[in-house]
């Protein structure tokens, strides 16, 4: 779409006017194996329009029932965000017609959610933050619009569409925030801190995989500015906000948007704005003027929900440790400052260091290899810490074979290459490559003689008494092992010779 | 046996001649064919007849038992289907264009249930557009007619099916009841039609009208018939979450056991005077001398919120049909109108719309939405709502006094084709004394009482039951049945005009 940009105020010069007001709605694709109202698979990727039923498809005469395991999981969500559990609901349609939803209504909750009033605490730098956590309510997601020709990708201007229903039926949980005031520039940070956090609590719940290049976590990002102990200011809804950056990019840009607006005279207009992840604004979609009336009301297909209360603690017992709590245990088990348990974090590498010092590794070992080589092919592969090729376990192994001497720095550092080309297991990859450190004295020796012969300036040095001199030597043995000789035995070899 | 002879057996016969080997279940389904056939000229009570169907289903019947297999319940017995029922051998339109010629990929679970009892499925019945009607004039296919005058309506919406029963096109047919869709074609037709306990009988596969109020339900010639297939499809069903998980009620032990005596039946004031027909009230006063004479307890009764019962399901049922309707978008399935290459998928929506439904079906749609606005929704659904509980306390209290209810099961007999076509108001009129029992979602049963003086049609009494107490109406049905039978010397329905080519068609 080639809309005139709109101005901008600079990003210092808009907080420093005003006061950012933001609020987070997130949609969470819940990883049960069968959909919300039907048995169809809940698996991506499948070929379109081939994991739905009568019931998905909303054909004439079927009717929905509802999927327990969903609820189940939507009422832990709610219990580790400290909501409170309806002791009944139900669920209402929402109705609007629209290609991709089977019956142009969804079966969603209005104004009995299953959960609401708890909040989230997410650390921004020093600070901690507390979101308050309006609702959390199950839904039905809604198929997908594949909308072919036109610019834009959106339906108005498409030459025609393309709807795959296997996605209808997902059971889909909404994470509704309060509104968060009083955060200051800080806005797109809490905003990209706490889907950060929400993201890996649902993880750590194991209800759904949070994928957000998948769509199975998408976030709606409300953003409002005003002037300072003033009235809240108008609010717009961006859409389509698919990464952690893009929540923190979407927030500024509204600010410095609606700061430029405020500026020159003008006011806010109450609409939902679509994100662009390519020059990182946001372009205007359907204003509330046009706004639908869903004439939501109470789904009478359904019974309703009434959780007993006995089932909800059980519930809230066998919850597992939340990231918040874990992370301080694992900071204070490892000795780690803030900054380095920040870091691990941000490189998303900590469960994957919790692993492989679960399989043996000293924590320091772990970080390193992790944050280090690992961290740099993650970042030459364009891929996610998590999406390489190798487990903790074989970098676990790797490091063990470091520490016994078997492997160094360099050809550990080969094999993990291996490793990830899909040459097989660590011990596989040292027995067929024969990578293994050189240290019997007889192959040494060999090579160690050899080095002296060709360079008698620097035996000589080492003769007179200059040990530092050996450095040179030891090098020449590694280059003629091609790396593999022990280098510590090597100096010991060297010195022995010419002492 | 004849042909014509097959014809005039009740379901409980045939069941039991097949069974015994008297007769196959093939000629039967014949008998009926052919009695399609002949009739259905003047009758259109189906709209789609599916013959090779059913005789491959009567021939399974027969080699089974050939085979010394067990038989299910409605072994050979042929029915009609109200065409609001999913079949995967058949087409379900619902009266409406907006579906013609939709061929669904599943069956009903009442459908399944029915193949699964042995039931031979005849074909689809007639009936108004979505079941939005009392009188099948809103089927987009035109009018069934009333068997025992042609130019009458059977009424409706399930009227296709009451007039293939009542014509002896088949003994017994299936039903839908959202505001009196069974009983009140049952009665102008002088047959027996029951509205089960909500969730009684599942609507999986039954295409929504109003979800919260839809019921199906049998109508048949005999009060033991309708148990016999009311038993056959209920039960819980797994599929529908308002289904419910109870024994069913005994309704056939029940309507093998006709005594009323210590029974205590209540009559509903409201529910009669003025704007009532005189025959219709006089036939009923008669029914229930009888009951009484039969050893019930008769009291009246005064459910004072039943006066405002219609207008909550002018409310209720509109609200949820227009999202239920919704569907029908000519995105997936059925009609598709407008679609040139030019045309927006939400131009396409609403031209298919605008042709597909039915003035009736539009009415109850707009009607809903506006119901459910925002900014009218507290003052029209929520309202509605509210009357809908009190009335399910005005039932409880009157439970608590009498084990029955009873009323006149329509103020009128059938009245003439056209007469209420442009008269909305006149139409839902139809249903005055239907609509509580499923407001409330109990159980209720119309069963002949006699012929209004006046016109010659038939009358129906309505008895009514608490939620899952079905047996006790057809107790007081069966009583009342087996009674005037004995006054009249035969059932009611033989004295209607006969039809078909043998008599000559009409009256």
């Amino acid at each position: 779409m080639s809309a005139p940009a709109e101005k901008v105020l600079a990003y210092d010069d808009a907080v420093t006017r005003y006061e950012p007001v933001i609020g987070l709605e997130t949609h969470v694709e819940l990883g049960t194996a069968t959909k919300m109202f039907c048995g169809c698979p809940t698996a991506f990727g499948a070929e379109p329009n081939t994991a739905v039923c009568p019931v998905c498809l909303g054909l004439p005469g079927s009717l929905p029932v509802t999927n327990r395991r969903a609820i189940e999981y939507t009422i832990r969500i709610g219990l580790a965000l400290n909501c409170t559990i309806a002791t009944w609901c139900r669920f209402a349609r929402k109705n609007y017609f629209y290609p991709d939803m089977p019956k142009d209504f969804q079966i969603s909750q209005y104004d009995e959610p299953l959960c609401t009033d708890g909040y989230l605490n997410v650390r921004v730098g020093d600070d901690l933050v507390r979101i308050g956590i309006e609702r959390v309510h199950l839904e039905e997601d809604t198929g997908k619009s594949l909308h072919v020709g036109g610019a834009t990708g959106r339906i108005h201007g498409a030459d025609y569409s393309l709807v795959d229903y296997n996605r209808a039926g997902i059971p889909l949980v909404e994470v509704v925030t309060k509104p968060v005031p009083g955060t200051g520039p800080l806005a797109p940070e809490v905003a990209r801190a706490y889907v950060t956090e929400l993201r890996e609590l649902l993880r750590s719940l194991g209800v759904s995989d949070v994928r957000m290049e998948e769509g199975s976590l998408r976030c709606d990002v409300n953003t409002s500015i005003g002037l300072p102990k003033a009235a809240w200011g108008t609010r717009t809804e961006t859409k389509n906000v698919n990464s952690l950056r893009s929540v923190e990019r979407a927030v500024r840009s509204e600010i410095q948007r609606q700061a430029a607006v405020l500026d020159g005279g003008g006011r806010v207009v109450q609409e939902t704005r679509h994100f662009q992840e390519a020059s990182g604004t946001t372009t205007s979609g359907r204003s509330k003027e046009e706004a639908q009336d869903y004439r939501y009301f109470p789904e009478p297909d359904l019974v309703p929900v009434a959780p007993p209360a006995a089932w909800v603690d059980e519930l809230r017992a066998a919850l597992p440790e939340l990231p918040a709590a874990r992370r301080v245990r694992l900071q204070a088990e490892w000795g780690l400052s803030d900054a380095d348990m920040a870091a691990l974090r941000n490189a998303g590498a900590l469960d994957l260091v919790e692993q492989t010092v679960a399989a043996g590794t000293t924590p320091a070992d772990a970080r390193k290899w992790w944050l280090g080589e690992l961290a740099r092919r993650a970042n030459e592969a364009g891929a996610d810490l998590a999406a390489l090729p190798v487990t903790p376990a074989q970098v676990a192994r790797v490091t063990a074979l470091v520490t016994a001497g078997t492997l160094n720095d360099k050809l550990a550092r080969q094999v993990l290459d291996l490793v990830l080309a899909g040459e097989g297991e660590p011990d596989d990859i040292v027995a067929a490559r024969g990578l293994a450190v050189v240290s019997d004295d007889g192959a040494l020796a060999v090579a160690v003689d050899e080095a002296i012969a060709a360079n008698p300036d620097i035996a000589a040095k080492i003769r007179d008494g200059k040990a530092a001199a050996a450095g040179a030597l030891v090098g020449a043995v590694m280059k003629a092992t091609r790396g593999q000789a022990d280098a510590g035995r090597a100096r010991e070899l060297i010195l022995e010779r010419l002492s | 046996m004849a042909q014509s002879e097959l014809t005039r057996l009740t379901a409980a016969q045939v069941a039991a001649a097949v069974a015994g080997g008297q007769v196959s279940a093939a000629e039967v389904t014949q008998a009926h064919l052919d009695r399609i056939e002949a009739v259905e000229p003047a009758v259109h009570a189906f709209l789609h007849v599916a013959s090779e169907q059913a005789l491959a289903a009567a021939r399974a019947v027969d080699e089974r038992r050939a085979a010394g297999q067990p038989l299910g319940p409605l072994a050979g017995v042929p029915l009609a289907l109200k065409d609001v029922f999913t079949t995967t051998d058949m087409p379900t339109t619902c009266g409406s264009r907006i579906l013609a010629g939709w061929q669904p990929p599943y069956d009903a679970t009442v459908t399944r249930r029915l193949r699964r009892a042995g039931a031979v499925l005849l074909g689809k019945t007639n009936m108004d557009e979505f079941a939005m009607g009392s009188s099948t004039e809103n089927s987009a296919f035109g009018p069934s007619h009333n068997p025992w005058d042609l130019s009458r309506v059977p009424g409706g919406s399930s009227g296709g099916s009451a007039a293939a029963v009542a014509a002896y096109e088949a003994p017994l047919a299936m039903g839908t009841d959202t505001g009196g869709s069974i009983r009140q074609p049952g009665a102008v037709c002088g047959i027996v039609g029951v509205k089960p306990t909500y969730g009684g009988s599942s609507r999986y596969g039954l295409v929504a009208f109003a979800s919260s109020l839809d019921t199906p339900g049998p109508l048949a010639r005999t009060v033991l018939d309708a148990a016999l297939l009311h038993e056959a499809i209920s039960g819980h069903d797994p599929c529908d979450s308002t289904s419910v998980d109870a024994p069913v009620p005994p309704v056939v032990a029940a309507a093998r056991h006709a005594d009323v005596s210590g029974l205590r039946v209540g009559v509903v004031a409201e529910l009669g005077g003025e704007g009532y027909q005189p025959g219709v009230l006089a036939r009923f006063g008669e029914a229930v001398d009888l009951l009484e004479s039969l050893g019930a307890k008769v009291t009246e009764v005064s459910c004072p919120h039943f006066r405002y019962a219609l207008p909550a399901y002018y409310l209720i049922a509109p609200s949820e049909c227009s999202s239920n309707l919704a569907r029908f978008d000519a995105m997936r399935y059925g009609l598709r109108t407008g679609d040139d290459g030019t045309a927006s998928a939400e131009e396409v929506m609403s031209l298919t719309r605008a042709a597909g439904f039915g003035p009736e079906v539009k009415r109850r749609i707009i009607l809903g939405t506006y119901a459910l606005s925002s900014g009218y929704y507290d003052a029209y659904y929520g309202k509605a709502q509210q009357v809908r509980t009190l009335i399910c306390r005005d039932f409880d209290a009157a439970f608590e006094q009498v084990d029955v209810l009873v009323s006149p099961t329509t103020p009128t007999t059938a009245f003439p084709i056209g007469e209420r076509a442009d008269d909305p108001m006149a139409m839902y009129l139809a249903d005055l004394c239907t609509i509580p029992s499923d407001l409330a979602g109990n159980a209720a049963l119309s069963v002949p009482c006699g012929l209004a003086p006046e016109d010659g049609l038939p009358v129906g009494l309505q008895v009514m039951a608490p939620a899952l107490g079905d047996d006790r109406m057809y107790r007081v049905g069966a009583a009342v049945e087996a009674a005037l039978e004995q006054r009249w010397g035969g059932p009611l329905l033989a004295r209607a005009a006969q039809i078909g080519p043998a008599e000559g068609i009409g009256r």
